[in-house]
Order: structure tokens, then C-alpha cells, then sequence
């Protein structure tokens, strides 16, 4: 489950970022179709779609979220969340979609990555519906709800759930309100055991606004990039007050934990060492993009400003 | 590569030349080494880095120097000298001057080591060294060995050709497992991978610069034995069996020695690309083709080069990085191409 729900979170989020899929930001209210969250090629049918393969694991979370999860007929090899998808039809990912397997399911919509525009082509003069996801900030997300919402014929779910998430962000805002912002740094990758391939959340994207949501200063939130890789002289430089370090998968056994939070330890001046405040967390939805962000902005918060959540 | 008639025959000289060119480049190199840590994104007082009065943990000055910028400069300075010296060795090795220390497979065996430890390990790091500078290490040895298997025969020299050809084909075998692995990965270690592949300096500590200076030392001492051979070998295996060099033998050292520091350089840093061509060459078209001297220019220009490769890379773009493989192409690729039209 954890080693699935990892590659899961992975897909969805850092390799997107890294690869700059959609460098789009979300601190700034959209701005054209460039930044805009993604939109259905074909208009929804009255009734919606009876059978949704997704090739995006939180677009598949999101279309659970809605009540559209037994339409689903496929999903990605990815797929673990929520525990039903285990049960779907896999179709393959990013790189390897199953082009026969997600036709011979008969979908009539297909949920698809913004770059797998061949792909999409192919379903669209099959005459299949295609939604092409894109990556951003959390307006894109809260887009995408109502879009998949509406798409699969739950408009008013999709709403409901947009309502819930917007309520669950704003009683974060309101828990941290008049607290001192810590300067934090947000890691997102890291290779064991050592300060080398650190990536940390950079100032656009779902992650950095919900750090600012949770009540933290991103130290890199000046450099205009979903990921930024750091080297360990600006990380010393940018000298973060707390540093937290996210990961997808199940928490490991003490030991390792220690050896993990000590690995920071060469950076002896950086303030969050000083102070033990390095802190790492684990679970799939710390970095999913999708319906389960709030529980993320409180984990960051709880983290963040402690003394708000007694 | 043809040899001057004055490096063969003619020793008079020889050491006055040697001397200079050690003076010259060694000078080029410590300066590298002293004034790259005093530049990088952030402007530090050394007066404060070195203020003894300040602790440690208080002193941001020392740790810039200290913890980041020195590490990755005795990185820069260790993995320039050995790939550039390893060039020239496999290029006398093979007889070709487009050989280089990645020709015979040595770094896509540390590429799938890498890769290896990157997709499917977690955690077997010996004591502070990571799994994936030791599994890259542990692929540039097997593959050194299967090369070797393939090429030699007992008592006989080494064939160039089938060795060439061995690494080649190595090398496409190895790519092809390396692809096999990235398509099974997840996209996380996909990107890993081929951010590893573009190679990187900053080792984080001086604990990696510790472990591989063994491998580096005992292949730069096996290099030190080998100029004078090299030179007869560069003119043909017979000729230079008839002037008494034991080629097999030479053979034998050369492609140990070089496999040896192209595997520590490139578990270090990840296998940094032109080094190992471009300083070579570039030292050549300076110092002539004597491998008296081109041997030890190489290894303290490549240093140099290394590293201030890598001042590029990490103040450029500062607070963001480029690769410093990135760097060492676009500078190297088209310095290199300038000097050969300058030549002829």
C-alpha cells in the first residue's frame, strides 16, 4: 500500500513539477488559457459520462470525491487511492497508456495528462470525450473538481466538495491567523542519508500556496518555479526556521527516522537545526493534488504554529 | 596521435620541460582550488570563517566555505584530474583520439549501478557512503570486468580492437538495461536517474571525497609508471615491444588504472561528460603530444577545468544551479572546436 501510494503521490506531483509540465502559478488568479486550470475538449453530455477511465491518479481521487467513483471502468497503474481502485482495470500511466485496453473498456470519457496530446487525438477521432489534466496551484485543482464534477454528470457534488475544501483551507487561515510566519523550506525529495538531491517547493504551485495557507514564509518562494534543486550553500544562506520534509509513503521504524532528521545536522547554522525543528512527515496525501489538500494545510499548520491546534 | 621524435629519443630536456609545465599548470590548479571557494551565490568574509572565536554552528561564513563550497571544490579539483588523465590514457590505450574514459562501458556500468540503487534500493549504505555512489561503483567494476574478460587472453597483449569493440557493445547493452530499468521506475526515479546522469559536485560532505581517494590514489600512482610506455605504444604495439616495453603488461596497467579512476570519479560525481576528451586535447594542441607531459597537464588542467566548471554552474543561475555537465559541454564543445580551427 505505501510503496504504491508513493509512486502514486510521486506521479502526480513531483516529477510533474520537475519537469516543469505546467510551469503555471496559482498565487495569481488565471490569466488565459495558458493558466488557466484544464478544460473538457468536448462539452459534457446532459446526462454525463457512464464510463470514465483516468489515466490520473488525483483526477481518479477527485472523481471519487464527486460520487463518480463507480463510473470509473479503468484507472492508471498507479492508482491505490482510495482503496477501491485496486479492484479497476489498469490501463497504464504517462508514458505507457494502453491504447487497445482503454478502447476495448468502451469509456466514454477518457481522463488523460495535458502533455499526452497524441493520445488524446486518438480518443478524440474515436469520438471519445477526452479530459486533459494539467498541473497548477489550487485554483486548478478546485477547477478540476468542478470540471470532472460536471463532466461526469455530479455538478452539485463538485460543488459540495469545493465548498468543504474552501472551508477547510479558510479554518487553517483562521487557526494561524496572528501568528509569526516561520521562514520555512519545503522538501520534496531528498536521497536517503545524505543532504544530496534535496528538491524543495518553489514560489508557484498547490504545495507553496499551501505553506502560505498554513502560516510559513517558503525560503525559496522568490524563485518562480514549482521545484527548485538547492545546493547546500543556499540552503545554509536562505537559512530556514523550520524545514519540512514530505513523503508519500508510511513512516519508517525509529532508527531510520533518527538517521534521516540527523543527515541535516551538517547544516549546523541553518536555524532549523539549531533549534530541532527539522521535521519529517509521511502520508499519500501530504502531496496529492487533489480533495485531500485541506488535511494537508493542517498538517503544515500543525507543524508550523503548534500552539494554534492545543 | 603521432609521437615527436625529440619526447622518444632526446631526454635532455625533458625534465626542464616537465618541470615548467608542472609549475604552470600546478599553479593554475591550486589557484583553482584556493580562489573558488572565496566566489559562489553568497558573499562570505574569510576573516569571519576563519574567527575562531565564534562557534561553529554560529559562524553561517565557515559553514558556507567549509560545508559547501570546499567539498565540492576538492570534488571538482579530484574527479577533473582523474577523468582528464584517464582520457589520455584510453586514448593511447586504443590508439584513438576519440576515446575517452566512458568509451569501454566503465561509466553506463556505474550509470546501471546507479540506476539500480535508485529504483529498486533503499538503504545499504557502508557507513556514511549512500547506496547509490557505492552500487555505481560496483556496476563500473563489472563492467570493467566483463570488458577485460572479453578482450584479453592469457599471455598475449590486449587486443584494441576487440576491447573497443567490447565497450562499445557494453556500453549498448548496458544502455538498454539502464532504459529497461527507467521505464519500470516510477517517474520520480526516472527523473533521478537522469539528473544523476548529468553529474553533480556538491557531495554535501568531505566523507565521499574520503572514501574514493584510495581508488584515486592508487590509480594516479599506476598512471605516474605509465608515460614513457604510452609514448612507445603510440607508435605501434611491435615497435614498442622491440624497444622493450612489455606491452601486455602496459596494456594491463593502462586499462586497470583508468577504469579504476573513471569509477571513483564518476561514483563521486556522476559521469560529468568532455572532461575526459576535451582537456586532453585541449592540453595537446599547449604542451605537444609527449605523455611525459601530457600525463600530469592533463590531470592539473582538468582540475582546473573541473572546477571552474562548476564556479559557472553555481553562480550563473544563482540561487538555481545548472548542471555542471551541461557546463562542461557547452564550454568545452565549442573552446575545443575554436583551438582546432586556430590550428589548422
Amino acid at each position: 500500500m505505501a510503496a504504491r501510494q508513493a509512486k502514486l503521490i510521486r506521479c502526480v506531483v513531483v516529477l510533474l513539477l520537475l519537469c516543469g509540465v505546467n510551469l503555471s502559478g496559482s498565487l495569481e488568479p488565471p490569466r488565459g488559457p495558458q493558466r488557466s486550470a484544464s478544460r473538457p475538449t468536448v462539452a459534457p453530455l446532459p446526462t454525463g459520462a457512464t464510463r470514465i477511465v483516468s489515466l490520473v491518479p488525483n483526477v481518479t481521487e477527485m472523481l471519487f470525491a464527486v460520487g463518480a467513483g463507480p463510473q470509473l471502468v479503468g484507472v492508471s497503474s498507479y492508482d491505490d487511492f482510495p482503496p477501491e481502485t485496486k479492484a479497476l482495470p489498469r490501463v497504464g500511466a504517462l508514458l505507457d497508456p494502453d491504447t487497445e485496453r482503454i478502447l476495448s473498456l468502451r469509456p466514454d470519457l477518457v481522463i488523460v495528462y495535458g502533455s499526452q496530446s497524441e493520445l488524446e487525438g486518438q480518443f478524440t477521432r474515436a469520438g471519445i470525450r477526452v479530459y486533459p489534466y494539467r498541473h497548477g496551484g489550487i485554483d486548478s485543482i478546485l477547477q478540476a473538481i468542478r470540471d470532472v464534477a460536471r463532466l461526469s454528470g455530479h455538478p452539485a457534488d463538485g460543488d459540495r466538495v469545493i465548498r468543504e475544501l474552501r472551508s477547510q483551507l479558510d479554518a487553517v487561515v483562521t487557526r494561524v491567523r496572528g501568528q509569526r510566519r516561520p521562514r520555512t523550506m519545503l522538501v520534496i525529495g531528498r536521497d536517503a542519508g545524505t543532504l544530496r538531491g534535496v528538491y524543495v517547493s518553489g514560489g508557484i504551485g498547490f504545495l507553496h500556496e499551501l505553506l502560505d495557507i498554513a502560516g510559513g514564509d517558503d525560503v525559496f518562494g522568490d524563485i518562480k518555479r514549482e521545484a527548485v534543486q538547492p545546493s547546500n550553500e543556499t540552503m545554509i544562506v536562505r537559512a530556514p526556521e523550520v524545514i519540512m520534509e514530505l513523503h508519500p509513503g508510511e513512516q519508517p521504524p525509529a532508527d531510520v527516522l533518527r538517521k534521516e532528521r540527523a543527515a541535516w545536522n551538517l547544516l549546523a547554522s541553518v536555524p532549523a537545526v539549531r533549534t530541532g525543528r527539522v521535521h519529517l512527515l509521511y502520508g499519500g496525501y501530504l502531496l496529492a493534488a487533489g480533495p485531500r489538500i485541506g488535511r494537508a494545510a493542517e498538517a503544515f499548520a500543525r507543524v508550523l504554529h503548534p500552539d494554534s491546534f492545543k | 596521435m603521432s609521437v615527436p621524435p625529440g619526447s622518444l629519443s632526446g631526454e635532455r630536456g625533458i625534465g626542464g620541460r616537465l618541470a615548467s609545465v608542472l609549475i604552470g599548470y600546478g599553479a593554475l590548479a591550486l589557484a583553482a582550488c584556493l580562489l573558488a571557494p572565496l566566489a559562489g551565490s553568497t558573499h562570505i568574509s574569510l576573516a569571519r570563517a576563519f574567527d575562531r572565536s565564534i562557534p561553529f554552528p554560529d559562524n553561517v561564513d565557515a559553514q558556507i566555505l567549509f560545508v559547501a563550497r570546499m567539498p565540492r571544490v576538492l570534488t571538482g579539483a579530484i574527479v577533473g584530474s582523474t577523468l582528464a588523465a584517464a582520457g589520455v590514457v584510453m586514448q593511447a590505450l586504443l590508439g584513438n583520439p576519440l576515446a575517452t574514459p566512458f568509451t569501454l562501458g566503465v561509466s553506463t556500468g556505474a550509470a546501471l549501478g546507479a540506476v539500480l540503487a535508485i529504483t529498486f534500493g533503499t538503504s545499504f549504505p557502508i557507513g556514511t557512503l549512500a547506496s547509490v555512489p557505492l552500487a555505481s561503483l560496483a556496476g563500473a567494476v563489472v563492467a570493467s570486468a566483463i570488458v577485460y574478460v572479453l578482450a584479453t587472453r592469457p599471455g598475449r597483449p590486449i587486443s584494441t580492437m576487440v576491447l573497443l569493440l567490447a565497450g562499445v557493445t557494453l556500453n549498448a547493452f548496458f544502455s538498454a538495461l539502464i532504459l529497461f530499468v527507467q521505464y519500470a521506475a516510477d517517474f520520480t526515479q526516472a527523473y533521478r536517474t537522469i539528473r544523476w546522469l548529468m553529474g553533480d559536485l556538491d557531495v554535501g560532505s568531505f566523507a565521499p571525497i574520503v572514501a574514493s581517494l584510495p581508488l584515486v590514489l592508487v590509480s594516479l600512482g599506476i598512471f605516474a609508471f605509465l608515460p614513457r610506455s604510452l609514448n612507445l605504444l603510440s607508435v605501434g604495439a611491435d615497435s614498442a615491444a622491440t624497444r622493450g616495453v612489455d606491452v601486455g603488461l602496459t596494456q594491463r596497467l593502462a586499462f586497470f588504472s583508468a577504469s579504476l579512476a573513471t569509477a571513483a570519479a564518476v561514483s563521486l560525481a556522476g559521469p560529468i561528460g568532455f572532461v575526459g576528451i576535451v582537456v586532453p586535447h585541449l592540453v595537446r594542441l599547449m604542451v605537444g603530444v609527449d605523455h611525459r607531459i601530457v600525463l600530469p597537464a592533463s590531470a592539473l588542467f582538468g582540475a582546473a577545468f573541473l572546477i571552474g566548471c562548476d564556479l559557472i554552474a553555481r553562480t550563473v543561475l544563482a540561487p538555481v544551479e545548472v548542471p555542471v555537465g551541461v557546463v562542461t559541454a557547452m564550454l568545452g564543445g565549442p573552446f575545443f572546436l575554436w583551438l582546432l580551427v586556430r590550428r589548422s
